[in-house]
């Protein structure tokens, strides 16, 4: 199996007034095409900030990280963009719609800018497929929290992304609600093949991805390896 | 590189605008008005201009005309014959008689040979009257002039020694204005009457006028540049159609350029609009623009999609603001048709229209430039709550836009203007009072931070709060109200100083009636007859007649001579009116050396003159002049110069003598008076020019009516023009306010949640709106006090007293306004309960 993420003794420091604050300190590990993996620790643990340089959002102080076998220390700002949006998926805590835009809009956007003629009848499927076939003309205001981050899942499907980020996916949502679209987030990342990188603190949640990485105060605590094949049990 | 995919951008900026339609209407409604202003102004000078150069010939009503005020001399007539002239007249104002009502007026009698005008026409009633008056020996007179005298044609008309029957009324002639015609209205009767008048005595004043049509092949620019030169050694003078409405189109000019500098603040208002107003836009956008760039849009393409709807936003601006201006500027014709020799045909001029809309486009664009760059330095990890706080473009790029944007402000203001250090001024004057505003924001949020008042009660503590906390209005609001407020007080400033300048209201102490050439004997006796009839005489001032004879030792007859000369001709040939006298008028100002107020005869005598005359004759301080004063030699030292304001209706003088020199030599006088109304004006003329029939009277009544008349309507137009930038000023308050309207209903939402009563959030929200926009307001008026003491010293040389008006007014009103506004931006929360307001909001 080839690694579609490979992070490298990545450091990553802000300085607060005349103080240093290391948040991230030699990190390094991999993750494998077609893996679920989940990175969980406590708040300040240096999780967001790690998705943040996984998917080339940021550069580390230190280190490299290679995303789809591209060193991102090497490209500049729309390079980094453009590699988003031909090979990462994102789900964000906060669904991150753009509140002007439609549901069928949000879902096209990514296509859109590659260009892709199909992108409206494609965004539309995906949205069936999520169950929002008869809310393609909403706009974000008018969709429930559950609805949006459905909106949101088929959006980050929407490029048939290489690697999907997921930062806390149910962060925002009850239980009930939270469990559907981490049912669906699993079924579509199985339909697609993607790489599912999930980011939370929610340890029932890691134990169904294939691999977990612990952070403790910006260093890597352990990764261990679960038993899950089937991550949509 | 990756591709820019301009459809998309395009479908996401109208995707995107479908939700803040609101608010990018207030944006545009910003830049309307200014537009509007602009193009109205534009297109009315393109069209004065273009009326001036169609109708130049109709206008002078030949191609070219040789003037001089005495009698041609040989060489002079030599030239004249060689050009075989079409027409020619003699014009000199004198007092007219009509025996059939005893009516007298000062008129201006043109005594024509030839059939002038060759263009344009001559209008008489009955038409027939201005072909047949020169055969049948009659006379043309002023219809207004006739119509006031009760007179009709056939009745009969009385000019010096000569009466001739009225063949018609004069109702146009190329060149004249109802300013011109309003004190000494024209009466034209055949040259060959003139010499019977027995009015063209040496000494007279008069004017000989020979008009030529000349081949369309004529080159009039060179016949210009050949013949002046010889024509300015023989005391003659030419002017061509071309450089008549050349000049012409310049003073009309000064009325343009101060109507599109009005315009141009409008504009300029409008442009702090945008800057207000989507400044708060972008901010509210970044996080959109984030998400965009975690889904692969490039920094360039995020700009782009802002970027095109605020060009969209500009050119749907200047699109309305040219339909507005278009339909205004049919309007001012009407406002001005007085001032105008000629009726404005009105065309729209396609380039206004292009002009319009581009400046809509431009001025959206390069005012909203700098925070639209904030889209592109904005990081895509704000998506994952990281604020990583630098938005700001490098300061390279930041300084460059700033250059971009003060160097664009110049050059449109220099295209307005037309004058470069004006523009300088203009867009100095702005940027200093931006900078001191700026400054006084920032202070004042330093000051309450250092000093914060922690002993005072809640509300007003959370309102100065709201001054320096993050996010705060304070700088935006300052500035904008601040700069509105001086820019509109500036020009009610100015107004007023130029208003006052030309000020024409009647007084006691305002002469309306001049009675010219009363002589030393007649005196007493003119004064007996103006204390019977109970009208006062406001000024008795001496006139002495004189020319120069030498002029530092060098004798006239020399210099005229010398045809390398660079003494104006006039100057060398003229019969100076001079008056003596102990004291200036306040007409006078010494510009250079100082003013002697007595000397006597024994020594040089110490003399002043007006900058003109300094100038054509090449005088200065120190110079020496000798005066032939009817055949005396008098030396004299020039010691002061003297400013002169013509434009004063009072009698004003080139040469000016200290007292205590002229008192014996022979003079006449000239004596002003007021008279209350049209009857007393009459009586009073009729008394004295049966009595005295050499006395000139002029009577500025109708003068003074006529100017009021303007002078309202050019201030009906400016106050116009004004209205424009304060609707405009209103309409961008409206925008800064409303943009922050989400900020502040989630503040007041958060408040209301921890237990804020109605009243107290309407009480933070008012301390708040009436600290910024008192503060603002007052700064702003403050500034434009300083701005017109400037422009009062240096450009009008006025004095300037401010009115109260603005501080009584434009403050309060503006605070008012501000007020007003705020608060409508939280009347959601109050009464309703906070998730209402949040749902709602969201």
């Amino acid at each position: 199996m080839s690694k579609v993420l490979k992070v490298s003794t990545v450091s990553k420091t802000y300085s607060s007034g005349s103080k240093e604050l290391t948040v991230l300190d030699d990190i390094s590990f991999n993750v494998e095409q077609g893996e679920t993996f989940s990175i969980v620790g406590p708040s300040g643990s240096g999780k967001t900030t790690l998705l943040g340089i996984c998917a080339g959002l940021d550069l580390p102080d230190s280190g490299t990280v290679t995303l789809c076998g591209k060193n991102l220390n090497e490209l500049n700002q729309d390079e980094s963009a453009a590699l988003r949006n031909e090979q990462v998926g994102f789900i964000f805590q906060n669904f991150q719609l753009l509140p002007t835009l439609t549901a069928l809009e949000n879902v096209s956007v990514p296509l859109e800018l590659q260009g892709d003629s199909k992108a409206a009848s494609k965004s539309k499927t995906l949205l069936e497929k999520v169950g929002l076939g008869d809310r393609l003309n909403h706009y974000p205001s008018q969709l429930s929290g559950g609805e949006q981050q459905r909106v949101a899942l088929a959006r980050a499907f929407s490029n048939r992304p290489s690697i999907l980020f997921a930062d806390e996916p149910t962060g925002n949502l009850d239980e009930e609600t939270g469990e559907k679209v981490i049912q669906l987030l699993f079924e579509l990342n199985q339909q697609a093949g993607t790489t599912l990188v999930i980011i939370t603190h929610d340890m029932e949640l890691a134990e169904r991805t294939q691999k977990i990485l612990k952070l403790k105060g910006g260093r890597v605590q352990e990764i261990k390896e679960t038993r899950v094949n089937n991550p949509a049990r | 590189m990756k591709k820019l995919r301009l459809k998309w951008l395009f479908t996401m900026a109208l995707r995107d605008a479908r939700a803040s339609k609101t608010r990018l209407l207030l944006f545009m409604s910003s830049l309307v008005l200014g537009i509007a202003a602009v193009v109205a102004i534009q297109l009315f000078s393109t069209n004065l201009k273009a009326n001036l150069r169609l109708q130049s010939k109709a206008l002078m009503g030949a191609d070219y005309i040789i003037d001089s005020y005495e009698i041609p001399t040989d060489r002079a007539q030599e030239i004249i014959d060689s050009l075989k002239p079409n027409a020619s007249e003699v014009t000199f104002v004198s007092m007219a008689a009509f025996p059939e009502n005893s009516g007298t007026k000062l008129v201006k009698v043109r005594g024509m040979e030839g059939d002038f005008p060759f263009y344009g026409s001559m209008d008489t009633q009955p038409v027939a009257a201005a072909r047949n008056y020169q055969k049948e020996k009659s006379a043309l007179v002023d219809a207004t002039l006739m119509l006031q005298y009760n007179i009709k044609a056939g009745d009969s008309i009385k000019i010096g020694e000569l009466t001739l029957p009225i063949a018609g009324a004069l109702t146009n002639i190329p060149g004249a204005t109802t300013v011109s015609t309003s004190v000494a209205p024209s009466v034209i009767i055949p040259k060959d009457l003139i010499e019977q008048t027995q009015l063209l005595q040496f000494g007279s004043r008069k004017e000989y006028q020979y008009f030529f049509k000349a081949a369309d092949t004529l080159n009039l620019d060179r016949l210009e540049d050949e013949l002046e030169p010889q024509l300015d050694l023989v005391d003659a003078d030419l002017d061509t159609h071309t450089s008549t409405s050349r000049r012409l189109g310049r003073r009309y000019d000064n009325i343009s350029k101060f109507l599109n500098l009005v315009a141009f603040i409008a504009l300029i208002l409008g442009c702090i609009g945008i800057v207000s107003s989507i400044q708060i836009y972008i901010k509210e956008k970044l996080a959109s623009t984030a998400v965009l760039k975690c889904l692969g849009t490039s920094s360039l393409q995020s700009f782009l999609i802002y970027l095109i709807q605020v060009a969209a936003i500009g050119f749907m601006g200047g699109l309305l603001g040219t339909i507005i201006g278009v339909g205004l500027q049919s309007v001012i014709p009407y406002f001005l048709e007085d001032f105008l020799p000629f009726a404005v045909q009105i065309s729209i001029d396609p380039i206004s229209l292009i002009v319009g809309i581009l400046l809509g486009i431009l001025m959206s664009v390069l005012f909203a430039v700098l925070p639209l760059l904030s889209t592109w330095f904005v990081s895509p990890l704000r998506v994952l709550r990281v604020d990583d706080g630098n938005l700001a473009a490098p300061k390279t790029v930041q300084i460059a836009i700033y250059f971009v944007v003060v160097a664009t402000l110049f050059l449109i203001s220099y295209w307005l203007l037309e004058n470069f250090i004006y523009a300088l001024f203009f867009i100095g004057g702005t940027a200093v009072t931006f900078i001191v505003l700026a400054g006084v924001g920032l202070l004042l949020m330093r000051i309450i931070r250092k000093k914060f008042p922690r002993n005072w009660g809640y509300p007003i503590r959370q309102a100065l709060m709201n001054l320096f906390r993050p996010n705060n209005q304070t700088l935006v609001l300052i500035t904008s109200i601040g700069l509105g407020a001086f820019l509109v007080s500036t020009l009610f400033f100015t107004r007023d100083l130029l208003l006052q300048k030309t000020d024409v209201e009647q007084s006691a102490s305002n002469p309306n009636l001049i009675i010219l050439d009363v002589q030393t004997d007649q005196r007493a006796e003119l004064k007996s007859i103006m204390k019977q009839n109970g009208i006062p005489v406001l000024d008795d001032i001496p006139i002495v007649t004189m020319r120069m004879s030498k002029i530092n030792s060098r004798s006239v007859d020399e210099i005229e001579r010398d045809t390398t000369r660079e003494v104006r001709g006039w100057v060398l040939n003229h019969e100076f009116r001079t008056t003596y006298r102990s004291e200036l008028t306040a007409s006078e100002n010494i510009v250079e050396g100082s003013w002697q107020p007595t000397s006597d005869a024994s020594e040089t005598i110490p003399i002043s003159i007006s900058e003109n005359v300094a100038h054509d004759a090449l005088l200065e301080i120190g110079d020496e002049v000798t005066f032939n004063v009817q055949g005396v030699m008098m030396p004299t030292q020039i010691t002061s110069i003297r400013s002169v304001d013509w434009s004063q209706l009072q009698p004003n003088f080139n040469i000016l003598f200290p007292a205590g020199v002229l008192e014996n030599a022979p003079q006449f006088n000239v004596v002003t008076t007021a008279v209350a109304d049209e009857a007393a004006s009459a009586r009073l003329q009729s008394v004295l020019v049966s009595r005295f029939p050499n006395l000139t009277i002029i009577d500025l009544r109708q003068a003074f009516i006529l100017i009021k008349d303007i002078l309202e309507k050019v201030s009906w137009v400016i106050n116009f023009m004004a209205l424009f930038s304060m609707l405009t000023g209103i309409i961008v308050l409206i925008g800064s306010v409303r943009t922050s309207k989400y900020q502040r209903i989630k503040e007041s939402v958060l408040l209301r949640t921890i237990g804020a009563r109605d009243r107290q959030i309407l009480k933070i929200s008012a301390l708040e709106y009436v600290f910024l926009g008192l503060l603002g307001s007052l700064v702003g008026v403050l500034l434009a006090v300083v701005a017109t003491l400037g422009l009062a010293l240096f450009v009008f040389q006025e004095a300037f007293v401010p009115s109260w008006i603005p501080f009584l007014i434009i403050v309060p009103g503006i605070t008012l306004i501000v007020v007003i506004i705020g608060l409508s931006n939280i009347r959601e929360v109050l009464g309703s309960s906070p998730l209402e307001v949040l749902r709602k909001t969201n």
